[in-house]
């Protein structure tokens, strides 16, 4: 028994020292970077490990980090702002993509086996084509001359100048999002039985009811789930707000981005990131907490 | 289908206080009229006219597939049908959905809500009825004390044993106090002591509630114990209907007599039918058959005696010549504590089932395995089937 479980814990090793080298090691150099100072040197930043100087170089190094950068982050209103509006923009994304992904989810978890699997398809079938250039997809639909106004036109409407908005954020995100969303959600509306729903009907509930009193209740597992699928990555999202938002979008992805390329600002790149981070944190860990809850009332 | 009633026979257990269904002023809870449904062109349901009286238990038997829980279906408004139609307390259910029925169903699995306790399914359909705060709270404790489920309020349905949730379903069923209580093989999920207990106290509690119950089942034990009256169907048709007794000891046809417990079926030609008396010539028999029959068919017409093993009597010594009587070898013996079961050879290869109950410990002389024996039975203990 014990040798078995030996033996699982060293097939397991691989993926942990994967993790350690590719997440925690360069996760702790960004920590670092964080509480560095900016300097006109290459790299950018100060102070940096002597190693020639043996322990009092590691001395002077830890001397020479500070949250300087931190207090930088809290006093300048831009970062702030940048931060509060990568929230709204989520937030707002979220609570869209699930309107449109529940009815999509329903909608596939009702259907007979075959239809399912195609819809299914139809819902995966995006990811075999690259994430960028969807994106730029978007943006020959939305441009000014572009497909949805040529169609407008037709319809003698119209136009509408949507790229470089907030509205074309909003589109980019629901569609790039709306897998994660819907996925989730099917895999537990997937799960119901049926006869429930016809229990509540016998119970006195209209369709209308049945969904509010037992569906919507018992999907709130996925509904966690889709929620924090889409949030967490839609916070930090760099590429659909850089390529479809206005120049004076201001998203925490963007500002990392700015930080590090445009400004060489690498510490107050980093410090914007592990913030990030930490606020992602809550979330995720509620996710875990209730994950294991539900673990704990299955069966 | 016609009920097969013989008054000049008094027919097993009877409870004749209550027989509404002999009052032909009384007027039906549920009909159903000439019902017919189909499924993708398959016919689930191929012609049903049946009453169902007020108080009554009722039990709709049949093997898989038969339409049964079909039939269920469409009084619970699950199904529409697609000719026919279906009437509760004079009026017609037709369009209705099931949540205005006032009819309740118990599901096969339960269907209990998962992310509610016992307490809230249980109070889920007097929430939707409107009832105020306490008059759940009260309804609810009413029912908890029914199914003996007391204590076990603010548990959730996987911390509940399958006996357990077999109760929260039966309770949250009659909580909002239908005019019906539908029970789709209600007892299919528990193991068989269980299911033998519960099968009484069903009963016990129908008779209590005077609630009017419908039971669909393919198992023919619960629906005798339980039921007043039970209805046979096969291929979407019902093929009898009587008291659980009729049904077993006046099967209508070789199906229903199949159906319900063991038989043994020889085929024969009749010889007289005068109307008391059936006398039927057969291979099987030197003697021929003799059987009780106040019906007259047609001599020479072929014809089947249907016989119950537990009615035949095993004898080790010849007895005299005459009808009803077959001789043969003992090829197995089945020991069941309450009986044995005989499979005895014919000369002809073919294989008789008797049953004898073990009403003492001991016998002087058990037949044993390859003893040559001779069956016998009264001619009252046969039915005539020309179907």
């Amino acid at each position: 028994m014990s040798a078995r479980r030996d033996r699982t814990g060293l097939a397991a090793l691989g993926p942990f020292l994967w993790l350690a080298l590719f997440f925690l090691f360069p996760f702790l150099l960004v920590a670092k970077l964080s509480l560095s100072d900016t300097a006109l040197a290459m790299p950018p930043y100060a102070p940096r490990l002597d190693w020639a100087q043996g322990l009092a170089g590691v001395q002077a190094f830890l001397a020479g980090l500070d949250l300087q950068t931190y207090a930088r982050l809290t006093s300048d209103h831009l970062y702030v702002a940048a931060y509060l509006s990568s929230l709204k923009f989520a937030a707002v994304a979220t609570a869209i993509l699930l309107l449109v992904g529940y009815p999509v989810a329903c909608a596939m978890a009702r259907c007979s086996a075959a239809v399912r699997q195609a819809l299914l398809m139809a819902v995966i079938l995006p990811f075999w084509t690259s994430f960028l250039i969807r994106v730029y997809a978007l943006i020959g639909i939305l441009k000014p001359e572009g497909l949805l106004n040529t169609a407008l036109a037709a319809l003698g409407l119209g136009p509408v100048s949507l790229l470089n908005t907030d509205a074309a954020i909003y589109i980019g995100l629901v569609y790039a999002y709306l897998p994660f969303m819907v996925l989730p959600l099917y895999a537990v509306l997937e799960r119901q039985h049926h006869d429930l729903l016809e229990a509540a009907a016998d119970l006195g509930c209209t369709p209308f009811q049945a969904f509010w009193r037992v569906t919507f209740p018992l999907s709130l597992p996925g509904v966690a789930a889709g929620t924090l699928l889409c949030f967490i990555p839609m916070v930090g999202e760099f590429v659909i707000p850089d390529l479809l938002g206005g120049s004076g979008t201001l998203m925490l992805g963007k500002t990392i981005w700015t930080e590090f390329f445009a400004n060489r600002d690498w510490p107050a790149a980093s410090a914007v990131a592990i913030a990030l981070l930490a606020t992602l944190v809550v979330p995720i860990a509620l996710y875990q907490r209730q994950q294991a809850k539900l673990m704990g009332t299955a069966g | 289908m016609t009920e097969r009633s013989r008054p000049r026979l008094n027919i097993g257990a009877v409870r004749s206080t209550f027989a509404p269904w002999m009052d032909p002023a009384a007027k039906p809870l549920v009909r159903f009229e000439n019902v017919v449904k189909r499924f993708d062109g398959e016919t689930a349901v191929a012609g049903v006219s049946l009453d169902i009286y007020e108080g009554e238990f009722f039990a709709l038997l049949g093997p898989s597939g038969c339409g049964k829980t079909t039939l269920m279906r469409l009084l619970a408004g699950f199904e529409d049908p697609d000719e026919g139609r279906v009437t509760l307390a004079g009026e017609d259910l037709a369009g209705k959905p099931p949540h205005r029925r006032p009819v309740n169903m118990m599901f096969q699995s339960y269907a209990l809500f998962p992310h509610l306790s016992v307490e809230k399914n249980i109070a889920f359909g007097l929430r939707q009825q409107g009832l105020g705060k306490d008059e759940i709270e009260s309804r609810v404790s009413e029912m908890l004390a029914l199914v003996r489920l007391d204590g076990l309020a603010r548990r959730k349905p996987h911390q509940l044993s399958g006996g357990q949730r077999q109760r929260v379903a039966l309770a949250r069923a009659i909580a909002p106090r239908p005019k019906m209580l539908l029970l789709d093989e209600p007892l299919a999920a528990l193991d068989k002591k269980l299911r033998e207990e519960t099968q009484w106290e069903l009963m016990a509690l129908q008779q209590s509630l005077g609630m009017t119950f419908l039971i669909v089942t393919h198992d023919q034990e619960e629906a005798m114990v339980t039921a007043d009256r039970i209805a046979v169907m096969r291929e979407g048709r019902i093929v009898q209907i009587g008291r659980p007794a009729e049904v077993y000891e006046a099967p209508n046809s070789r199906y229903v007599a199949d159906f319900i417990g063991d038989v043994n079926l020889f085929e024969g030609k009749v010889e007289t039918a005068d109307g008391q008396m059936v006398r039927l010539l057969s291979d099987e028999a030197q003697g021929g058959f003799e059987a009780v029959e106040d019906d007259v068919i047609a001599a020479g017409a072929p014809a089947w005696l249907a016989v119950r093993p537990e009615k035949i009597q095993v004898h080790l010594v010849p007895p005299p010549p005459g009808p009803n009587r077959l001789a043969g070898k003992v090829a197995d013996i089945g020991y069941l504590g309450d009986w044995t079961t005989y499979l005895v050879e014919l000369p002809g290869g073919r294989t008789i089932r008797a049953a004898r109950a073990n009403a003492s410990r001991f016998v002087e002389r058990p037949v044993d395995w390859d003893d040559e024996v001779w069956l016998t039975f009264a001619p009252d203990a046969g039915v005539v089937l020309t179907q």
